[in-house]
């Protein structure tokens, strides 16, 4: 075991794992972590802790871990390239493990133009690649990214990133989550899916490169409220592919919000039937309440003993 | 070329409102080829103040000098004269030029007229993007010509990010579309059948041949005196 998280251990034994995903709030709120993570709890096996998603300012995501950890949850806690150069990064991932978070995930990050602080310089004096490299390298060969050694109590993390298969150029897509297993990603979590095609046809690549032996791939999924919400993803969100006869199916839906559970756990269904899926990421943004009710109705209930 | 865009009327007035007697000196480099700074943007420049000044009942008189290139010391040293006469010298050249002036005239105010942006190529006619960004260890030769240190938001080097799409960058607005680099960079490799060049894990950048390391120099031994 490379870290002994829950979600380590259920992909190890071929479980179809499930995560779900917690953003911290604009405040230091402590609470709003413990009420949230309730509806986690004992119902998936690791919640990722978003890290100032879209650059708007958060709670610190390894301080919000932390708070998960204590509630009895296994976080995911993210970490992005935009806000922290090296010696941060590194001194936040010792930092992390010594708080008991047992899975990292590391990513590019939304551009500040996305936030509340456009004019923030950002670093990237990592991209994530070379961030997952860095990391595996602390954890398996007990090295800081300058080469020095770590004596003792290296960082031993699960190492997750991100693909996005919707963004372009779509053929490097396969090529860039090869690069990030390389490196030394133990799993990846998708970008949403609503085009179930289009991640079809990536997953076939994926599988033809063998890369699904190499890093476990988790499908990530946001079920949806309104058409509204898919409007708004399909026009505002960079990279995001969402079918018109899905939004027409939101908009003719009675109950709207039935209707997106509905969605969600036929995607589950869906993406379970694809070669080379080890499990879902669930992203109910800002629904956070529903994810049991999903996950219960797509048979992912109860989890398995690990 | 280093690429620079003129500053506000309203702030350059601001700089030169105490002032009865300035020089507004152009550059014969890089920003006249810019169309910015040139002797032709001095003149209008001068013209402009001279306008407001007087709008306003405050006269100024203007001495225009422009050398032919600001940034070297031969040829701002040849107008001592005229710059002794004046109060104060409003700069069009780059932010080089400006530091020239300035460290070759210590006792004169010198003034900056231009917002220098970067190092361009103009892709049409009264239109530069930027092209380099100076890091000081370059990485053209691997990917096809197209540098991501100068035109990602991100500076990856293992691109594109996920928010390439349609080949722009995620950053791109209505009003200002960017290219995403990477999205050109595959292609451009793709044409020459070098792709090859993406699929190796490119490692952290040493970031110290940057601006990270404190004020960059260059010697050349050979031509020292």
């Amino acid at each position: 075991m490379k870290s002994g998280s829950r979600l380590e251990k259920v992909l190890a034994a071929g479980g179809f794992a499930v995560t779900s995903e917690l953003g911290p709030p604009q405040s230091s709120d402590a609470d709003s972590i413990r009420k949230k993570a309730v509806h986690c709890l004992g119902k998936v096996d690791g919640v990722n802790i978003t890290d100032n998603q879209t650059a708007i300012v958060r709670m610190s995501s390894i301080a919000a871990s932390s708070i998960a950890v204590s509630c009895g949850l296994e976080p995911v806690a993210q970490m992005v390239c935009r806000d922290r150069n090296r010696i941060a990064m590194q001194s936040d991932i010792l930092g992390a493990a010594a708080l008991g978070i047992k899975n990292i995930l590391l990513l590019s990050g939304d551009h500040q133009k996305f936030g509340n602080h456009p004019q923030a310089r950002n670093v990237y004096d990592l991209d994530s690649v070379q961030l997952i490299a860095m990391v595996k390298g602390m954890r398996d060969e007990k090295k800081f990214q300058s080469g020095d050694p770590i004596k003792d109590h290296e960082p031993q993390v699960f190492i997750g990133a991100v693909e996005n298969p919707f963004a372009d150029p779509f053929e490097f897509r396969v090529r860039r989550l090869a690069k990030k297993a390389e490196a030394g990603a133990d799993f990846i979590q998708t970008q949403c899916i609503f085009d179930i095609e289009k991640f079809e046809q990536w997953m076939k690549l994926v599988v033809k490169e063998g890369l699904h032996k190499k890093v476990s791939i988790l499908a990530g999924l946001t079920p949806v409220r309104s058409a509204k919400a898919l409007h708004y993803m399909k026009n505002e969100v960079a990279g995001m592919s969402v079918p018109d006869e899905l939004i027409k199916r939101m908009e003719a839906a009675k109950d709207p919000k039935e209707e997106g559970v509905n969605i969600c756990v036929e995607m589950i269904s869906k993406v379970r039937q694809i070669e080379g899926v080890a499990g879902i990421h669930l992203m109910p943004i800002g629904w956070e309440s529903i994810a049991p009710v999903i996950l219960e109705r797509a048979g992912l209930l109860p989890r398995p003993e690990v | 070329m280093i690429v620079a865009d003129r500053k506000p009327l309203d702030e350059i007035l601001s700089f030169v409102a105490g002032f009865k007697r300035i020089m507004v000196m152009g550059c014969g480099g890089c920003v006249t080829v810019c169309l910015s700074g040139g002797a032709k943007a001095a003149e209008i420049l001068a013209a402009e103040i001279r306008m407001s000044r007087q709008k306003e009942g405050n006269p100024v008189e203007t001495v225009l000098v422009t050398p032919e290139r600001q940034c070297e010391h031969e040829y701002i040293d040849a107008p001592r004269k005229d710059i002794e006469s004046v109060e104060a010298v409003l700069s069009t050249a780059c932010g080089v030029g400006v530091q020239a002036m300035a460290e070759r005239y210590p006792d004169r105010i010198v003034l900056p007229a231009l917002n220098t942006k970067f190092m361009g190529y103009p892709v049409r006619h009264g239109f530069w993007e930027e092209r380099c960004a100076g890091c000081g260890d370059c990485v053209l030769e691997w990917t096809g010509g197209l540098c991501p240190i100068a035109r990602c938001a991100k500076k990856l080097l293992n691109g594109p990010c996920g928010g390439s799409h349609g080949g722009k960058c995620e950053t791109s607005s209505k009003d200002n579309e960017i290219d995403c680099v990477w999205q050109l960079i595959h292609d451009r490799l793709a044409r020459l059948g070098r792709l090859e060049n993406l699929s190796k894990v490119r490692p952290p950048k040493d970031w110290r041949t940057s601006t990270d390391a404190g004020q960059r120099k260059v010697r050349f031994e050979e031509a020292s005196i």
